[in-house]
Parts: structure tokens; C-alpha cells; sequence
């Protein structure tokens, strides 16, 4: 098992014929993904990667039955590229494009409040169950299937995760990069809630960096309602205030968004905290039961 | 991006928020030609630089005939103004305001910002004006009044009026107060504002209300679709490395270290700065290089490093994902064989193809230290400074 995609689930890729999101469509393909196809206005009928283009997503929902869309548009675009997914009835929309406008980001989770669909990103590396789906743009080979589930605001730290953790041994049920941007989809809390649902993830890795106060809201949350053991690292100690540390959403204003009151407040849940990235499979380590 | 009071107020004047008469100077041979044009018995010259804190800092003053403002510009302009807000070396004074003065009856403090928790737009108003308003929010939170925007309605005139009632404006001020909130809404819509501060908005001594300061932040993703207030960027107030790095799709920021380093990924950048200082090093830089860690890249981001005199080592921390680590490894052989780098260098890589990555560096005649973790490369790091400073 895993948490929001398995073998089974259908994908299909909006911006499919550009540059990113060929590549990344067949990269999807080489690691097992079902992808049914993908769409770019006015080139709806023609075949790209031998699967079907379509002009709309709804067209291409009607057709594949895909519950699933990665997205690749250019930022302009990308905020009406997450609604026509929405409005179409798609689940899971993962959106990869970094530079969305702020205001454009707000409009657009006002709408998914009255929605079902559920949105990884944007600004981010995507979601992964390895061995089985890869939506987004990680690198497939250095996963392995597992117990541990990863959520992270950061993509290379969470390949630093991943890849300590299947050097422990542990292996991955579903790794989810939340994105880096101030306002965004899934957040810490809807992760962590699916992953302590989930019978195949034993352990959880929870990465986070300054700006913000969803660590703290996390905190929270593991104290009341998690039960597995949690191990977190926060980036930007050494931080100063202020200065955007390249995520849009990774600047301490105030005493507010600090390393150090997150990590407090995870220490305070109970969670164990490593203060170097290079200690989360040692430190998942010191807390799974043997 | 941060804009210059005077380009705010510019803005503000556009959508019809009242601000006091003035005018922005670059050179003191035109004050003759302002006084003309803006006429006036007394004004106030106020430097132009992206921080605040400026009246304690000197960069406010208040003048009342032509030879004060003349030695006050003279003053202020081609200086360095060192405020609270300001790194200790200032910032460059290009140009000043120079306004009427007003007569003012009362001070309060408005803003409007994107709130990443609500995820809405709020508007904060309090009767404490010209204060500095983190400090209200510390030690009195209830003298900060909010409203939340849903974004589907919009600002509504209930709440502009919810904030004048509590701020106690009478008659024709409430009136005026929300006239001016809707605008400042519209403008915070329309240019992509991602805040919008007035500290203080006055009240006059004739009852009108006065953006007496204005503060506008812009946000950098949205200025693809604002051509012109792209223009208004002022690169003299940044880190000149800054925007040379942004010139070549790098994302730097100084720090106060001497040990630099060049990573792929923000959060593994930052990772990597807590994690020469976890070792007992500084971290001289934070350096994001992105995913396309192309020779070109690295070689730009050596230059940049090198450039500033306090670095005395280099880590470079690169996980290969789609990038493969071999490739990474070429380009950073080749832009050390390129730029003159006469400081250790260390190298970290790990990910797609690293083996291979690693055994071209140690395979090269170059003087650059391998790790095979993160921790070995933080030690070997923080140790080649140790050395350097003891010999």
C-alpha cells in the first residue's frame, strides 16, 4: 500500500508536448507509471510519446479516465492549468512550475476549497511510490519500495532523505514534496494524516525549512493524532532574516518562521529532530522499533 | 521587489490616494527648478533608500528655506545612510523626496498584505501610527485591528468602515478612509503588490487624510506581466553579487562567513550552510545553483564566490538527480581549470552516476578534496580553513 497513487493509477501530463514536460513524461513512462496521455491546446488528436494528445483536460478525462495530472506549463499559465484540472474532476493534481504569482496561487486555492481535488505543489519536485508511480520530476532509480513515508518542502533535501533511507534499509511507501512556495496545496497535516492511515508506512520523515508557521501547526498535529514515529530536520539555522533563501515562501519575518521555533515545537511533540541533514537515516534508525 | 517611497507614492497617486505634494531629486542643481514647481514655505527631504528606520538614521529632516534644503540635499545625496534596517556599510543615497510639510492632527499605522496562513489578503490598521509596527504586534497585539478578504467578493465597504468606527475617524474621514482602502486594494490587485504599507497615515490639521510614508513591495514571480514596474527595480540598493548572480540563473545571498558554498536545490543549500556551522565553520554564502548545474554555471558561481575577499574555502554539495553526477563533475573541473581558484576546494556528490563523478576529480591533477558524505565533506572543509588560519 501507499498513500494517493499506486500501479493503478491513471496519470495524464498538462503541457505534455514542451520541452519539460516530454522529458519528464518519459521518464514517467521508463519508471512504470500509467500514463495515459497528455494535454496541449491545439494539438488535441495527435500522438506524442505513442499516447494520445488532447485539447482539454475534461476531453482527456472523458477518454482515459485519468484521475491524475502532472503539470509543466509555464507559470503564466499554470494557475488556469490547476482549475481546468479541478473543474474536470481530476483527484490528484501535482503541479511541478516554480514562479507562480502569489495572487494567482491565492485565487486559485479559494476555488479548490469547494472542490475535491487535492493539490501537491507548486514548486515542487512531486510525488513518488516507488516502484509502482512517479509524478513529478525526482529521480526514479534511487527509491526503493518501503516503510517510510517522506513529506518535505524542499526538493534535493528530500532526495537526501530518500536516499538515507534506502541505504538504512527502510526503503520509501510514498515520498510527497510539498513545495517551497508561501501558499500551496497539500500541506504537512494532510500528509501526515494519510501516512498515519496507511498500514504499509512504518516511520515518517518530515523535512521543513524557515518561513511560515506550518512546522508549528505540524507539531500540533503529531502530538494529538500521530502514533509513528517522526523524524524531522529543519533548514535555514544559519538563515538571516529577512532575504528570501530561494523558495518564495523561505524568509523569517520577525521572530516569526525560525529554525529554532520549529524545532522547539517538534522537540516539544515528541518528534526526533536531527540538527545535520546527514543524520535523518541514522536518526530514523534510533526511533524504529528494531 | 521592494520600490523607492517616492515610486510608491507615485503609484499611490495614480489610484487616488491623496499624498503630499512633492518631488523626487537627483541633482541639486534642479532644486531652483522643484522649488518653482512645488512651491511651499517649509518641506522635508527624504532619502531614498530601501530600508526603513530612516528619520532615526538621519535621513529625514525637516528644513525651511531654500539654503537649509540645498545643505540638506547636499547632505544626503551620494551618501550612505546607515539605518536599523541597513547592513553596517549603508545604503547609497541616489536620490530624495522632497514634500510640503503637513500639519498633522494624528497618526495611524495601515497595511495590506498577502497572509500565507489564511491564505487571503489582510488588511491591519492601528491607531498607534509612525510606530514601528512589529514592535505594536509584539508587545500589544489588540492595538492591531484586521480584516480578511475573501477573494471572492473582494473588499467590502463593511469592513473598511468595521476599521475607521475602531480607529475613531468621524464625519467625512470614514467616508475618505474607505475610499482610500479600496484603492489601495485595487492597487494591491492589479500591480501584484505583495504588501502595501502606510506608516503613518495622518489625519491633517484640516481633517483630511494623507499618505504621509508609503511602502510597496512587489512580487518578483508576477513581474513577467508588469513590464513597467519591472523598470522601477533599483539595483543599487541590492548586493552588487546579488545581481550578477541573478543575471546568470543563480540565486546567491552574502552571509558574514569565509567558508562558501555552491549546492543544488534551496533546501539543500541552506541545509548545507547549517551544516558547516553545526561543524564549527561560517557559511560565507548561500548559493543555489538549480537543477542544470552546467560547466558555465558552476564557473559563474566560482567567479561570484571568489569575488568576495573573505571566503577561504569552498564546499560544493551537489545531489544528482536527472543531472547526472559524472557531467557535474566535468564542469566543475572544467570552470576550476578556467577561473583561478586558489583556495581548497571540496567537493560532495552523490546520486545518479556519483562513483564515476567522484573518480574524474580524484583522477584529475586539480587540488580538489573528495567526500563520500555530507559529514566527511563538512569536516574536511572546516578543517582546511582551521589550517589555513594556524599557518
Amino acid at each position: 500500500m501507499s498513500i494517493l497513487i499506486d500501479a493503478d493509477t491513471r496519470v495524464i501530463c498538462q503541457g505534455f508536448t514542451g520541452a519539460q514536460g516530454t522529458f519528464h513524461s518519459q521518464q514517467a513512462l521508463d519508471y512504470g507509471t500509467r500514463l495515459v496521455g497528455g494535454v496541449t491546446p491545439g494539438k488535441g488528436g495527435q500522438t506524442h510519446l505513442q499516447l494520445p494528445v488532447f485539447n482539454t483536460v475534461a476531453a482527456a478525462v472523458a477518454a482515459t479516465g485519468a484521475q491524475a495530472t502532472m503539470i509543466y506549463v509555464p507559470a503564466a499559465f499554470a494557475a488556469d492549468a490547476i482549475l481546468e484540472a479541478a473543474a474536470a474532476g481530476i483527484k490528484l493534481i501535482v503541479c511541478i512550475t516554480e514562479g507562480i504569482p502569489v495572487l494567482d496561487m491565492l485565487r486559485v486555492k479559494a476555488v479548490l476549497r469547494d472542490s475535491e481535488s487535492l493539490l501537491i505543489g507548486p514548486n515542487c519536485p512531486g510525488i513518488i511510490t516507488p516502484g509502482a508511480c512517479k509524478i513529478g520530476i525526482m529521480p526514479g532509480p534511487m527509491h526503493t519500495p518501503g516503510h517510510i513515508g517522506i513529506v518535505s518542502r524542499s526538493g534535493t533535501l528530500t532526495y537526501e532523505a530518500v536516499f538515507q533511507t534506502s541505504r538504512s534499509g527502510y526503503g520509501q511507501s510514498t515520498c510527497i514534496g510539498i513545495g517551497g512556495d508561501p501558499i500551496h496545496g497539500m500541506g504537512f497535516i494532510e500528509c501526515l494524516r494519510l501516512f498515519e492511515a496507511d498500514n504499509d508506512t512504518h516511520g515518517i520523515v518530515m523535512i521543513g525549512e524557515i518561513g511560515g508557521n506550518d512546522e508549528e501547526q505540524a507539531a500540533d498535529f503529531i502530538q494529538q493524532h500521530v502514533s509513528k514515529p517522526v523524524v524531522a530536520y529543519i533548514a535555514g539555522v544559519t538563515a538571516p532574516p529577512g532575504k528570501r533563501m530561494g523558495h518564495a515562501g523561505a524568509i523569517i519575518s520577525g521572530s516569526q518562521g525560525t529554525a529554532e521555533a520549529k524545532i522547539s515545537a517538534l522537540e516539544a511533540a515528541a518528534v526526533k529532530v536531527v540538527r545535520s541533514p546527514a543524520e535523518i537515516g541514522s536518526g530514523m534508525q534510533s526511533v524504529m522499533p528494531s | 521587489m521592494h520600490l523607492h517611497e517616492y515610486q510608491a507614492k507615485r503609484l499611490f497617486s495614480d489610484y487616488g490616494i491623496p499624498v503630499p505634494a512633492g518631488q523626487p531629486l537627483e541633482r541639486l542643481d534642479d532644486i531652483p527648478e522643484l522649488l518653482r514647481s512645488l512651491g511651499g514655505s517649509a518641506w522635508v527631504v527624504k532619502a531614498q533608500v530601501h530600508a526603513g528606520g530612516r528619520g532615526k538614521g538621519g535621513g529625514v529632516r525637516r528644513v525651511e528655506d531654500e539654503q537649509t534644503l540645498r545643505n540638506a540635499v547636499g547632505e544626503l545625496l551620494g551618501s550612505r545612510l546607515v539605518t536599523r534596517q541597513t547592513a553596517a556599510e549603508g545604503l547609497l543615497v541616489n536620490s530624495v523626496l522632497v514634500e510640503q510639510t503637513v500639519a498633522i492632527a494624528r497618526e495611524i499605522y495601515f497595511g495590506m498584505l498577502v497572509d500565507r496562513a489564511r491564505e487571503r489578503i489582510v488588511l491591519m490598521a492601528s491607531a498607534a501610527g509612525g510606530m514601528d509596527i512589529e514592535e505594536v504586534a509584539a508587545s500589544d497585539p489588540d492595538a492591531i485591528l484586521t480584516e480578511t478578504v475573501n477573494p471572492a467578493a473582494g473588499l467590502q465597504g463593511y469592513q473598511c468602515r468595521n476599521l475607521a468606527f475602531a480607529l475613531q475617524l468621524e464625519g467625512k474621514q470614514v467616508n475618505a478612509f474607505t475610499r482610500l482602502l479600496a484603492a489601495a486594494y485595487r492597487l494591491l490587485l492589479e500591480c501584484d503588490a505583495s504588501l502595501l504599507e502606510i506608516n503613518p497615515l495622518v489625519v491633517t490639521a484640516d481633517g483630511e487624510l494623507l499618505a504621509l510614508d508609503a511602502k510597496v513591495d512587489l512580487d518578483d514571480s508576477a513581474l513577467f506581466r508588469h513590464p513597467q514596474l519591472a523598470g522601477l527595480r533599483d539595483n543599487s540598493q541590492e548586493d552588487s553579487r546579488e545581481n550578477a548572480a541573478q543575471q546568470h540563473g543563480l540565486n546567491y545571498i552574502r552571509l558574514q562567513g569565509n567558508i562558501a558554498c555552491m549546492v543544488n536545490g534551496a533546501g539543500l543549500a541552506m541545509a548545507t550552510m547549517d551544516l558547516i556551522k553545526l561543524h564549527g565553520g561560517m557559511p560565507a554564502n548561500f548559493l543555489d545553483v538549480g537543477g542544470g548545474a552546467t560547466a558555465e554555471k558552476v564557473a559563474e558561481a566560482f567567479k561570484l564566490i571568489l569575488s568576495d575577499p573573505q571566503v577561504e574555502a569552498i564546499l560544493i554539495n551537489i545531489f544528482g538527480g536527472i543531472v547526472r553526477c559524472d557531467l557535474i563533475a566535468e564542469g566543475i573541473l572544467q570552470a576550476i581549470s578556467e577561473v583561478e581558484v586558489t583556495v581548497p576546494v571540496v567537493v560532495r556528490l552523490e546520486g545518479t552516476n556519483a562513483e564515476a563523478g567522484l573518480a574524474l576529480i580524484n583522477q584529475s591533477s586539480l587540488d580538489v578534496l573528495t567526500a563520500s558524505d555530507l559529514t566527511e565533506a563538512a569536516d574536511r572543509v572546516v578543517a582546511s580553513v582551521q589550517v589555513r588560519d594556524s599557518s
